[in-house]
């Protein structure tokens, strides 16, 4: 990371363009995205399964 | 008893959200997956004290970010973290989620001090109101606010965009985001 470089452009730059906040936006949700679209694993599903079945039992 | 079917229903619609919060705070998959299995143990264990009628999402947002930070919080103990080698390990563990086009903007992302990423990621990403955001942050509206445009400007400045055109030197993330994003 060139440090110098950055700091100049902080030091030159107020607020964020609204184009630069749209691309870093889209950025962000298409990674976070990215995740999402995986679904449930079905870890979680057994899981929640599974203590429904042990609260089924235990209450007996 | 067993869990209501329609809150059962809410925590799973919750996961795939939950998942990327988790992987977008911890950098890696596993610990993130062990994050959101904690916190439904928890959420389970606890659901008498949620309300009905009110986000199980949010509430589910707010258990995990309070496990993750508790967690990082004795990380940092462990280890003597001096304000940087833990964040190392977000960048540098080779078992990393996402495709080689999002690495540069992980790298990005796990640079951010982590109350910058987690308030970013939950406005801009997993779709919670600023108020939503400052509750499971128990923080002020403001607080969080600030938190988001000061993520966006470090982000900015450490993937080089100074405008639309510009997004630094890496083709595949400009490829993805011209392709459409959002998917």
């Amino acid at each position: 990371m060139m440090q110098n470089d950055v700091q100049t452009r902080m030091k030159r730059r107020g607020r964020l363009g609204r184009d630069v906040q749209s691309k870093l936006g889209k950025t962000l949700q298409a990674y976070f995205d990215d995740v999402v679209k995986e679904g449930v694993p079905d870890r979680f599903k057994d899981l929640l399964q599974q203590y429904d079945e042990r609260k089924d039992k235990g209450s007996s | 008893m067993p869990l209501e079917p329609s809150v059962r229903e809410a925590m799973l619609s919750a996961v795939p959200s939950l998942r990327a919060f988790a992987i977008s705070l911890s950098g890696n998959v596993d610990r993130a997956d062990d994050l959101v299995q904690e916190t439904l143990l928890r959420a389970m264990a606890n659901i008498d004290s949620f309300q009905p009628g009110t986000n199980m999402s949010a509430w589910l947002f707010t258990i995990l970010r309070n496990l993750f930070r508790s967690e990082y919080r004795k990380r940092r103990r462990e280890v003597e973290d001096s304000d940087g080698s833990y964040a190392d390990t977000l960048t540098s563990h080779p078992e990393q989620h996402g495709r080689i086009e999002f690495e540069e903007f992980r790298k990005a992302l796990a640079q951010l001090p982590s109350d910058q990423r987690e308030a970013l990621i939950l406005v801009g990403a997993s779709g919670f109101s600023y108020e939503e955001a400052a509750g499971i942050c128990s923080c002020a509206v403001g607080t969080i606010k600030s938190r988001v445009n000061r993520a966006r400007t470090r982000l900015s400045e450490l993937l080089a965009i100074d405008s639309a055109d510009d997004f630094g030197p890496d083709q595949s993330t400009r490829a993805v985001l011209s392709a459409g994003g959002r998917r």
